[in-house]
């Protein structure tokens, strides 16, 4: 979408962050690839939301470079910071939306923000994600109080797609859904994907997630990450990943056609 | 700023082609969106959408594609939309698959119409008269918790209703104590101005006492104390309410009341007096200063005026309030933090209300004691 054909949309180098005595990421390296699904996946208090977090730029780093899209998060002037913010859309947690506001004004914030333009196109434009993302089409004068946690979630995707950014940043958005919601949940940001172009950068504790749409996964472990496919963590003799990955519920989610046993050969040299 | 984006209508051999260039992005969507408004549409024609010239697309400019083409359709026109790179084809085709609809016209708040808005008049007192049955309700959960203590005293919380006249009142000390000086200041100031034409200007010194000890002082304190205290206790029960802690606590077989209404009742019940009897004197000093700056009165002359102008009867008249108003403020800053249902924008709405609904009922009470003070003669 981008004329730019730069390869690595997110680049964090030497990451390092830390609360008090308390080191989260440790010198921490990750290249994101354009177009590609990243799933970060790692224990509880390893940093998972922080590193999103430092990435958005809503927490500096104690040390090391982050780099957007090619623009340094904290070496940009206002007006660069703010052209970079229409290039991605963030989903927290609960979707965060403004609860004074019904989920049509709540798509309507970012677009009146960068992008003034009549109201009856903001409706139609606001209307228009609001079915993208499945939601019902009277869902949009209602108030997120009035919606389930499932709607919620749609209705904060709606919102981070308002502009159509780039990237597109999860977190844990399949959290609290039941098990039908989570896996059209899966199915949507797929879609989107592929319709959209996005870049994902997804944290989860989801595994059906993990390997229904993730290209490649993160693993945060002891301050630092490993990056690879599904794959090649399979492969891991580290025992958090052989916990992780070969436990019973992610048996349970992974895919047919895997073998499980990180003994077995012919995935040595399967391509990512 | 915005991208470029155009749309050109041409007509070649019998056939309208509508030719789309440039970025179709959200950026340029108002420039497109007011030439498509701008165009003439065809009826019963054959319409071609050639979108050959577009380089960039997303949703905003998928959808202006699309509703062009509905538009079209709808004027009776053969479309066909051609030339889509290979590229935009899955975001048109999602789109037409379930983005493609007009929104719908915002529905009229009903309280724009005159039956709406008698209909919210009757709502909103209705919600009052059942918030105050409420409260009794309430009210009546609490004595009768009280009631109950004396058979089994070791119910009330003695450590954490020490941590709440801790908080409650020796924290208050410092605002308190300001303000009460200040209004001590303020008052002797406006008196002595007023007094002075008369020559009695001495009688300030009546006026700062029997105003500061029978209702200043503890109007003031209690006033301090709904804004600081009893919004705290509707914002600290609110968010335990929305934390599931008070469900918690049902089903560890604890009594809420017991555990968190009781030791702020208590607590404020004790220290509330306190605090009036410390903004009183707080108050008189205040005024003797400036009594003493701008009327020359100095200390003991201040004193002996102070001693013919009051009794022991005038402080207690204003310490007595300080006890139910202290209860009023601690029960509906409870009552108000159980009321919060749902999301944390409810434990602000309800934490504004409930100092307001203290504020107004302490000075409700206050009136009341007026009244029946006159009718005792004291």
């Amino acid at each position: 979408m981008d004329d730019v054909r730069e390869d690595i949309v997110i680049r964090v180098r030497g990451l390092v962050t830390r609360f008090g005595h308390q080191t989260v990421h440790d010198g921490l390296d990750l290249d994101v690839r354009r177009g590609e699904v990243m799933g970060v996946v790692g224990g509880s208090g390893t940093g998972k939301s922080v590193l999103l977090r430092a990435i958005v730029g809503l927490k500096r780093p104690d040390a090391g470079e982050i780099d957007v899209l090619g623009r340094n998060l904290w070496r940009q002037s206002e007006a660069e910071a703010r052209e970079l913010e229409r290039r991605w859309g963030v989903l927290f947690q609960d979707g965060a939306l403004f609860s004074s506001l019904t989920v049509m004004q709540n798509i309507e914030v970012p677009l009146r923000e960068h992008c003034p333009m009549p109201a009856p196109l903001m409706d139609e434009i606001a209307a228009c994600k609001i079915a993208l993302v499945g939601l019902p089409e009277e869902s949009g004068d209602k108030f997120p109080a009035q919606l389930s946690g499932g709607m919620r979630k749609r209705a904060g995707l709606a919102r981070a797609l308002a502009l159509d950014p780039e990237i597109l940043f999860l977190d844990e958005p399949t959290a609290g859904l039941d098990p039908i919601a989570a896996t059209d949940f899966d199915r949507l940001i797929g879609d989107l994907k592929g319709s959209l172009g996005l870049t994902v950068f997804l944290v989860t504790h989801d595994l059906d997630t993990l390997y229904a749409i993730c290209d490649r996964i993160a693993v945060l472990v002891g301050g630092r990450i490993r990056v690879g496919t599904l794959a090649q963590h399979l492969q891991d003799p580290d025992p958090w990943f052989q916990a992780y990955f070969h436990g019973p519920r992610a048996r349970a989610a992974l895919p047919p056609g895997i073998p499980l046993t990180p003994s077995s050969p012919p995935l040595a040299d399967r391509p990512g | 700023m915005a991208p470029l984006a155009s749309i050109f209508a041409v007509e070649e051999r019998g056939a309208i082609v509508l030719r789309a260039e440039g970025s179709w992005l959200v950026a340029a969507a108002e420039q497109i969106d007011s030439r498509l408004r701008a165009l003439r549409l065809p009826e019963g024609k054959q319409v071609r959408f050639d979108l050959a010239g577009v380089d960039r697309l997303d949703t905003a400019g998928a959808w202006l594609v699309l509703r062009t083409e509905q538009a079209l359709t709808a004027r009776g026109n053969e479309v066909a939309v051609t030339g889509v790179r290979a590229s935009f084809a899955p975001l048109i085709a999602q789109l037409r698959a379930h983005g493609a609809v007009s929104p719908r016209p915002h529905p009229i708040p009903p309280h724009h119409t005159f039956i709406g808005f008698l209909a919210r008049l009757g709502e909103v007192t209705a919600l009052v008269l059942h918030r105050g049955y409420t409260m009794l309700g309430f009210g009546g959960l609490v004595f009768a918790t009280i009631a109950r203590l004396p058979l089994r005293p070791g119910r009330l919380r003695l450590t954490a209703a020490v941590v709440q006249m801790e908080q409650t009142g020796l924290d208050a000390m410092p605002i308190v104590g300001l303000l009460s000086f200040l209004i001590g200041v303020v008052m002797a100031y406006q008196g002595a101005d007023q007094l002075r034409r008369f020559g009695a200007e001495i009688y300030t010194v009546n006026l700062l006492g029997i105003a500061v000890l029978r209702e200043l002082g503890v109007l003031l304190a209690a006033i301090i104390i709904a804004g600081r205290s009893g919004s705290a206790f509707t914002a600290q029960i609110g968010t335990m309410q929305i934390n599931q802690e008070i469900d918690a606590l049902h089903t560890l077989g604890l009594d809420p009341i017991e555990v968190l209404v009781l030791p702020r009742l208590f607590g404020l019940v004790v220290t509330l007096p306190l605090l009036v009897f410390y903004a009183d004197a707080m108050g008189l000093l205040g005024g003797c200063l400036m009594t003493w700056g701008i009327l020359g009165i100095n200390v003991p002359t201040f004193l002996d005026q102070l001693r013919g102008a009051i009794t022991q009867g005038t402080l207690w008249i204003g310490v007595i309030k300080a006890p139910f108003f202290a209860a009023i403020i601690a029960m509906v800053g409870c009552h108000e933090g159980f009321n919060v249902t749902g999301s944390a924008d409810s434990v602000g709405r309800l934490t504004t209300q409930s100092v307001v609904e203290s504020i107004f009922l302490v000075i409700v009470a206050d009136a009341a004691f007026s009244i029946l003070f006159s009718l005792l003669h004291v």
